[in-house]
């Protein structure tokens, strides 16, 4: 599980080009939105792409984002139990 | 068609790995790609705007132009009644370019091409549209003015004076920052420049033409 948060944060800052951001900015628990680490919503869509395309889960209900992508710990939990690839 | 009269108050050029501002270079590196200048640039003028990373390149073209050219301008005191502020701010953007927002088109088109390997980037797709760059602009400016990007073979000198002119003496805009922004394939070139109705003795004998071919 370590090495898919340490992971995650990698993806995340270069998918999103946090240019100004390094994995060890990035706590388990932080907010990855709002006053964490400040994503958007086009963001938001980015992390879904990363879903499909990295881990084989496709969102069907966007609306279960908001609790997927409340933090690396709650991402890497829901990828760790859905993953197909 | 001859030009008008339009004041100039301040202009800028972005070209070969160089920014010139009011004539004077403010910037130049080593050659390098049109990411790396963009990025060397935004660190030299420490301008603390993280979204610029996420920016496609004629956005980060547009936003390295207007960003000299705007901030000594704009008000951001919080002082400011609102209403002074939406006057103080009521600057037209108005821009042109040759190759529109094919830059990112054609990212945009690689990513979707294979459809075993479809994964459409939602934030590539958002600047597949030239005018994009102008609401960049206004968001970091917090501009609620008037906007237009137009596409042209050349920098129409004369449609930009026009066009700007008409702006300025409808009142629709205070001033108005227009000009060529153009990026395909790491080539580019930008010239803005900032204009209103107050005569400025430093460009009285200038227009935009004979500022763009300097």
């Amino acid at each position: 599980m370590e090495a898919l948060k340490a992971e995650l944060k990698n993806k995340i800052i270069t998918t999103l080009n946090l240019e100004d951001i390094a994995v060890e900015d990035i706590a388990d628990n932080d907010p990855l939105f709002g006053d964490g680490l400040g994503l958007d919503s086009i963001d938001a869509l980015e992390l879904i792409v990363i879903l499909d395309k990295d881990y084989g889960i496709k969102l069907v209900d966007p609306k279960e984002g908001k609790s997927i992508f409340q933090s690396i710990e709650t991402m890497a939990a829901y990828i760790d139990a859905n993953r197909t690839k | 068609m001859t030009q008008n009269k339009i004041n100039i108050q301040s202009y800028i050029k972005i070209e070969n790995n160089e920014i010139v501002l009011n004539g004077t270079s403010v910037f130049k590196i080593e050659p390098t790609d049109f990411t790396d200048f963009a990025k060397q640039a935004y660190r030299n003028f420490e301008m603390q705007y993280p979204k610029f990373f996420k920016m496609d390149a004629l956005s980060k073209l547009a936003f390295l132009g207007s960003e000299l050219l705007l901030s000594p301008i704009v008000s951001t005191d919080p002082s400011d009644s609102e209403l002074a502020k939406q006057k103080e701010n009521n600057i037209a953007l108005v821009l042109a370019n040759k190759s529109s927002s094919l830059d990112t088109d054609v990212k945009y088109q690689e990513s979707i091409s294979d459809k075993e390997n479809y994964f459409p980037s939602p934030a590539v797709f958002v600047y597949t549209l030239p005018n994009i760059c102008l609401g960049e602009i206004s968001i970091r400016h917090q501009l609620k003015s008037e906007n237009s990007f137009f596409i042209f073979d050349a920098f129409n000198t004369d449609f930009m004076s026009n066009y700007s002119e008409i702006l300025l003496n409808t009142n629709k805009a205070e001033k108005v920052l227009c000009g060529w922004a153009e990026l395909f394939n790491d080539n580019y070139k930008a010239f803005l420049c900032i204009i209103d109705k107050e005569e400025n003795e430093k460009y009285k004998n200038e227009n935009i033409n004979t500022l763009y071919h300097k």
